[in-house]
C-alpha cells in the first residue's frame, strides 16, 4: 500500500524548504528528472576553492521530492566537492527520518541533481583551462 | 472553521438519520433474516423495505436489485458474469471506456488475460465517449459494453443511452457503473437502457461496504460466488442488515435532496470555485466538460506544479482534496482519466479534484479558493518548469497536446 505518513522532518522541509531558489551566474548547474514522471529538479552551485559555498534548488515534484531536495542542500553546503559526492540518496532519506517505501525513488532525484551540477562545474573548469 | 472536506467523490459523511436507522441492527435486531421466527422475519421485512427504497431511487424493479459489498463487487459481477455467461456464448470481446474506474478496468484486464479480447473506447478532449467512435468498435463479437454514467475524477456524464442502443443493435449487453452519478443527478436505469448497473451507498451519505447490482428482467448471469439462496443466489451469503437498511435510508433521502434543490446549490458553489480559481490563477486548465458534468465535481490542472505536493499543503491548511497525480498512487503515471483527454504530462500531474457535498458552505469555497491560489503560487516559485515557462515567454495552449 502507498503510505503517506511522512516524518516530521520531511513535513518541516516540505513546508519550509531550505535553500530554495537559484544562484545567479552559478559555477555549476544540474537538471535531472522528467516532467512525464512527475519530478524535475534543478540544482545550482557556487564553488570556491573546491568547497560548495552555496547551493540552491528548484523542484517540481511531490512532498518527498521537495523535502529530499531541501535536505540535500543542507547536507552539502560548506562541504568539499569530494565530500559532497559521497552523499547518497539513502543518506538523504535517513537524515529526514526515513521516507515511505513508495517514495524512495524521489531521493534518487536529489542525488542525481547534485552529481549533474558538479559534473557541469567540472566541465566548465576544464573548458577554462 | 473545522476541516473543509471537498472529497465527496471519495466518500461522504454518513447522515445521522442513516446511522440512527442502522443502530438497532447492530444491537438487539441481530437475527439472521433467513430464519423463520418472528424477530428474524422483522429483519427480513426491513431488508425488503430497504431494497424497495433503493430500487425506487434508481427506477428499478426491486426484484432485480441485489445487494453487494459495494460498487467494486457489482462491477466485477457485471463483467465476469457477462463474460462467463452462456447468454453470450461464442463472443470474445469486452468493450469499456478509457476512463473507467479501476473496478471495471481491472476486471476487463483480468478477462483479457484469460483469453477475452479487450477494446477501449476513447474520450474526447472534454472526457466524453463519442458514440460515433464507439459504433466503430462495438460489433457482433462484443459480449458487453461497460461505460460509467459519471466519471469519478472529472464528473463528466456519458451518453449511456446512445451507447446502450449501439450495444443492443449488436446483441451485446450494456453495463454502467452508476456509483458516481447516483445521488448527484436524476437517474433511471430503464431510461438509460442498461442491462446492468452498479451502485454504492457510501457515495450517497450511506455506510461503506454496501452496494447494489441491478440486472434487468430476463437476464441471467453466472454469479461470482456460490452459496445459499440469499439475494436470489445472484449474490449468496448472509446479508448485512444494518448496512442494507442504512443504504435504504440514504437512497430515500437522495430523492428528498433532489426535491429540495440540493444539486443546484452544490452547482452554484462548484461554479463559484471554478470561477475563482480559473480567474485568479493563470495557466490553469479545466478538466472535463462544463455542459455534461455532475453538479458537485470540479477538476482543475495547475500547470508546472505537482498535485500531491499541493494536496498535502492544502491538508496542512485544513482542506481535503484529491489529486490525479502519479505521486499519490505509487506508480509513475498520472491519472489515466486525465491522460486520456490528451493533457500534457506536466499539466496532468498538477490536477486537483474538488468534490462538494451536502455540508459544504459558500464561505468554505471562498477560503479554499484563497488557499489554493496561495499554494499554487508558492509551488510555482519552486518549480523549474515554471521558471522555464516564464523565461521562454511562449504563450499558446498549455493545457492540451497537439
Amino acid at each position: 500500500m502507498a503510505g503517506f505518513d511522512y516524518s516530521d522532518d520531511v513535513m518541516n522541509h516540505f513546508m519550509a524548504p531550505h535553500n530554495m531558489g537559484e544562484i545567479e551566474n552559478p559555477d555549476g548547474i544540474g537538471n535531472v528528472g522528467n516532467p512525464k514522471c512527475g519530478d524535475v529538479m534543478r540544482i545550482s552551485l557556487r564553488i570556491k576553492d573546491n568547497v560548495i559555498e552555496d547551493i540552491k534548488f528548484k523542484t517540481f515534484g511531490c512532498v518527498a521530492a521537495v523535502a529530499t531536495s531541501s535536505m540535500l542542500t543542507d547536507l552539502v553546503k560548506g562541504k568539499s566537492i569530494e565530500e559532497a559526492l559521497t552523499i547518497t540518496n539513502k543518506r538523504v532519506a535517513e537524515a529526514l527520518g526515513g521516507l515511505p517505501a513508495v517514495k524512495m525513488h524521489c531521493s534518487v532525484l536529489a542525488e542525481g541533481g547534485l552529481q549533474a551540477a558538479i559534473e557541469d562545474y567540472r566541465k566548465k573548469q576544464a573548458e577554462k583551462k | 472553521m473545522g476541516f473543509i472536506y471537498l472529497d465527496h467523490n471519495a466518500t461522504t459523511p454518513v447522515r445521522p438519520e442513516v446511522t440512527e436507522a442502522m443502530l438497532p441492527y447492530l444491537g438487539g435486531m441481530f437475527y439472521n433474516p433467513s430464519s423463520i421466527y418472528s424477530p428474524a422475519r422483522a429483519v427480513r421485512r426491513a431488508i425488503d423495505a430497504a431494497r424497495e427504497k433503493v430500487a425506487a431511487a434508481i427506477g428499478a424493479d426491486p426484484r432485480r436489485l441485489y445487494f453487494t459489498s459495494g460498487g467494486t463487487e457489482a462491477d466485477n459481477m457485471a463483467l465476469f458474469g457477462a463474460a462467463y455467461s452462456m447468454y453470450v456464448k461464442d463472443r470474445r470481446k469486452i468493450v469499456i471506456s478509457k476512463i473507467e474506474h479501476p473496478a471495471v478496468l481491472e476486471s476487463a484486464r483480468a478477462l483479457e488475460k484469460r483469453g477475452f479480447e479487450l477494446a477501449l473506447l476513447p474520450v474526447d478532449r472534454n472526457g466524453i465517449v463519442d458514440p460515433v467512435k464507439a459504433a466503430e468498435i462495438i460489433d457482433d463479437n462484443t459480449i458487453i459494453v461497460s461505460v460509467m454514467h459519471a466519471n469519478n475524477e472529472i464528473g463528466t456524464i456519458q451518453p449511456i443511452k446512445e451507447l446502450a442502443e449501439i450495444a443492443h443493435k449488436h446483441g451485446a449487453l450494456m453495463h454502467s457503473d452508476c456509483v458516481q452519478s447516483f445521488g448527484k443527478i436524476l437517474l433511471n436505469v430503464k431510461d438509460l437502457g442498461v442491462d446492468m448497473a452498479s451502485f454504492s451507498a457510501h457515495k450517497i451519505y450511506g455506510p461503506k461496504g454496501i452496494g447494489a447490482f441491478y440486472v434487468r428482467q430476463g437476464l441471467k448471469l453466472a454469479p461470482l460466488q456460490y452459496g445459499g439462496h440469499q439475494e436470489m443466489r445472484v449474490r449468496p451469503g448472509t446479508e448485512n442488515p444494518a448496512a442494507i437498511i442504512g443504504f435504504g435510508v440514504a437512497a430515500e433521502l437522495v430523492n428528498k435532496d433532489f426535491e429540495s434543490g440540493v444539486p443546484a446549490r452544490l452547482a452554484a458553489m462548484r461554479d463559484r470555485l471554478q470561477e475563482l480559481l480559473i480567474g485568479r490563477v493563470p495557466q490553469t486548465c479545466l478538466n472535463g466538460n462544463t455542459d455534461r458534468r455532475v453538479p458537485n465535481t470540479l477538476n482543475i490542472s495547475f500547470a508546472f506544479v505537482e498535485g500531491e505536493a499541493m494536496s498535502i499543503a492544502l491538508d496542512r491548511m485544513g482542506i481535503g482534496v484529491a489529486t490525479g497525480s502519479a505521486c499519490s498512487s505509487g506508480d509513475l503515471e498520472p491519472s489515466h482519466v486525465i491522460m486520456s483527454m490528451g493533457l500534457k504530462e506536466e499539466v496532468a500531474h498538477g490536477s486537483l479534484r474538488f468534490s462538494l457535498g451536502l455540508e459544504n458552505k459558500m464561505e468554505e469555497i471562498e477560503k479554499t479558493a484563497e488557499a489554493v491560489t496561495q499554494v499554487v503560487e508558492r509551488f510555482r516559485m519552486m518549480s523549474p518548469l515554471y521558471e522555464d515557462f516564464v523565461k521562454s515567454g511562449t504563450g499558446g495552449d498549455i493545457c492540451k497536446q497537439n
